[in-house]
C-alpha cells in the first residue's frame, strides 16, 4: 500500500530475524542502510520545519 | 423505484405495528435535490416520511454500532456487508437487528449530474427504463442512469444483500464484464514518482473535515487517532503531510472491512475520491488472501488472522 502511494520501496523493509541471529541482524542491518542510503533523505511525509527565507 | 417505496413503507409499518422493532432506520426525502438524508421511525404514523431513490447514498450501518433495543434496517448489497462486519467485529447482535434486504441497481452521483446539467438542478425523477429525467431554470435534460453512476456503483459485483431478514424486491442481475480493479491497475501502471504527485494531488483540496470518517460504517473507535491530543499522533492543520497521514491511516484501519460502499466520497464536501486508498487495499486483500469483506460472519477478517501459508514476498 505505500508502496502504491508512491513510497521508495528501499525505505521499506521487513525481515524475520530470531534474537539468536546476530549476524543476520547485522548483515540486514547494513542491506537496509545502503539501500536508504542510495535513494537519498525522504521528503515524503516529512514537514519542511525550516522555512526559506 | 415507486414499487421499492410502497414496499419499504408496507415492511416498516408492519414491523412497528407489531412491534418487533422499536425503530427502523432508513432514508427520507431531502430538502434539496438528490440528496437522500438517513431517518430514522419510531411510529407506524412515521412512515410515510421514509423513501428511497438513486441518491441514497449514505451507508445506514454506521447507525447501528452499540444500538440499545431491537431495530429494522434497509441496507443495500454494500450496506448488508457493513452490517456483517459489525457482526462479526461483535459491534452488533445479529438477534437485536431486523434486516431489510435492498437490490440495488447503483447510486447516481450527484456531482456528475450537476456538472453535466450545468445549472442549478430543481428536480431528478428516475423513470423505471434507466432514463434519468433532471429539471431546473425552466429546461430539461435526459440521461441514463448507467452513465451516471457513482464510481463504486459501476465496479460493484456485491448489489444484493448477502445477509437479510426479507427482501423489497428480488434479486438484481449482476453484469459478468465488470472491471473490478481498472482503477487501481491505472495506479500501479504509473511510475512511483508519478504515483505520490497523484495522491498530493488528490487530497490537496482537502479541509480535513472528517465527513469521511464520520460517514464510515468501520470508523467507530471513541476516540479517533487524529482526534487525539495525548499523544497527538498526527497534526491538525492543512500541513501536506498531516493530511496524507490521515488519509494514509483512516485507510489502512479499513483494510479488509471496507467494502467499497462509497459513503465517504459521497459524504466528501470537495469532492475527492478517497477510494483510490480503499480500493488498493480492498484488491491486496482479495489477491493476497482471497478475502472480501463482509461476506460472512464466520470467518475473522483478513488482517486479524495468521496462518503459516500467508504469502511472504516481502519478507527478507
Amino acid at each position: 500500500m505505500l508502496t502504491h502511494l508512491g513510497i521508495e520501496p528501499e525505505r521499506l523493509q521487513f525481515s524475520w530475524i530470531s534474537s539468536a541471529e546476530s549476524t543476520k541482524f547485522i548483515d540486514v542491518v547494513t542491506e537496509v542502510v545502503e539501500a536508504v542510503r542510495k535513494v537519498g533523505p525522504n521528503t515524503r511525509l516529512v514537514k519542511n520545519m525550516v522555512r526559506e527565507p | 423505484m415507486h414499487t421499492y417505496i410502497d414496499k419499504i413503507r408496507e415492511i416498516a409499518s408492519r414491523l412497528l405495528k407489531e412491534e418487533a422493532v422499536e425503530m427502523v432506520i432508513g432514508y427520507q426525502e431531502g430538502t434539496l435535490p438528490m440528496i437522500s438524508p438517513p431517518m430514522s421511525v419510531r411510529s407506524a404514523e412515521d412512515v410515510e416520511k421514509l423513501t428511497w431513490s438513486s441518491h441514497c447514498c449514505i451507508n445506514l450501518a454506521n447507525y447501528l454500532t452499540d444500538i440499545k433495543g431491537k431495530v429494522a434496517v434497509f441496507a443495500k448489497g454494500c450496506d448488508c456487508r457493513s452490517i456483517v462486519n459489525h457482526i462479526a467485529e461483535g459491534k452488533v447482535k445479529r438477534e437485536d437487528v431486523v434486516i431489510i434486504g435492498v437490490p440495488c441497481n447503483g447510486m447516481m452521483e450527484r456531482r456528475t449530474i450537476s456538472n453535466i446539467f450545468g445549472d442549478e438542478i430543481e428536480e431528478v425523477v428516475e423513470e423505471a427504463d434507466g432514463t434519468v429525467i433532471v429539471r431546473g431554470k425552466g429546461r430539461e435534460e435526459k440521461y441514463q442512469k448507467s452513465d451516471i453512476l457513482r464510481q463504486c456503483c459501476r465496479v460493484c459485483v456485491h448489489k444484493n444483500p448477502v445477509l437479510y431478514d426479507e427482501l423489497v424486491a428480488d434479486p438484481v442481475a449482476i453484469p459478468e464484464d465488470i472491471q473490478r480493479y481498472k482503477e487501481v491497475e491505472k495506479i500501479e501502471a504509473r511510475e512511483i514518482d508519478k504515483r505520490w504527485k497523484f495522491f498530493e494531488n488528490l487530497i490537496s483540496t482537502c479541509i480535513r473535515c472528517y465527513a469521511c470518517r464520520d460517514a464510515c460504517p468501520t470508523c467507530y473507535c471513541p476516540t479517533c487517532f487524529v482526534d487525539e491530543a495525548q499523544p497527538q499522533w498526527v497534526g491538525k492543520g492543512d500541513d501536506e503531510p498531516d493530511v496524507m497521514t490521515f488519509h494514509i491511516l483512516r485507510a489502512f484501519h479499513t483494510a479488509g472491512r471496507c467494502t467499497d460502499c462509497g459513503a465517504c466520497v459521497s459524504a466528501c464536501p470537495m469532492g475527492i475520491n478517497m477510494r483510490a486508498f480503499t480500493k488498493k487495499l480492498e484488491k491486496d486483500c482479495l489477491d493476497l488472501w482471497d478475502w472480501e469483506a463482509g461476506l460472512t460472519s464466520d470467518m475473522r477478517p483478513a488482517l486479524e488472522t495468521f496462518t503459516p501459508s500467508d504469502p511472504e514476498d516481502n519478507f527478507k
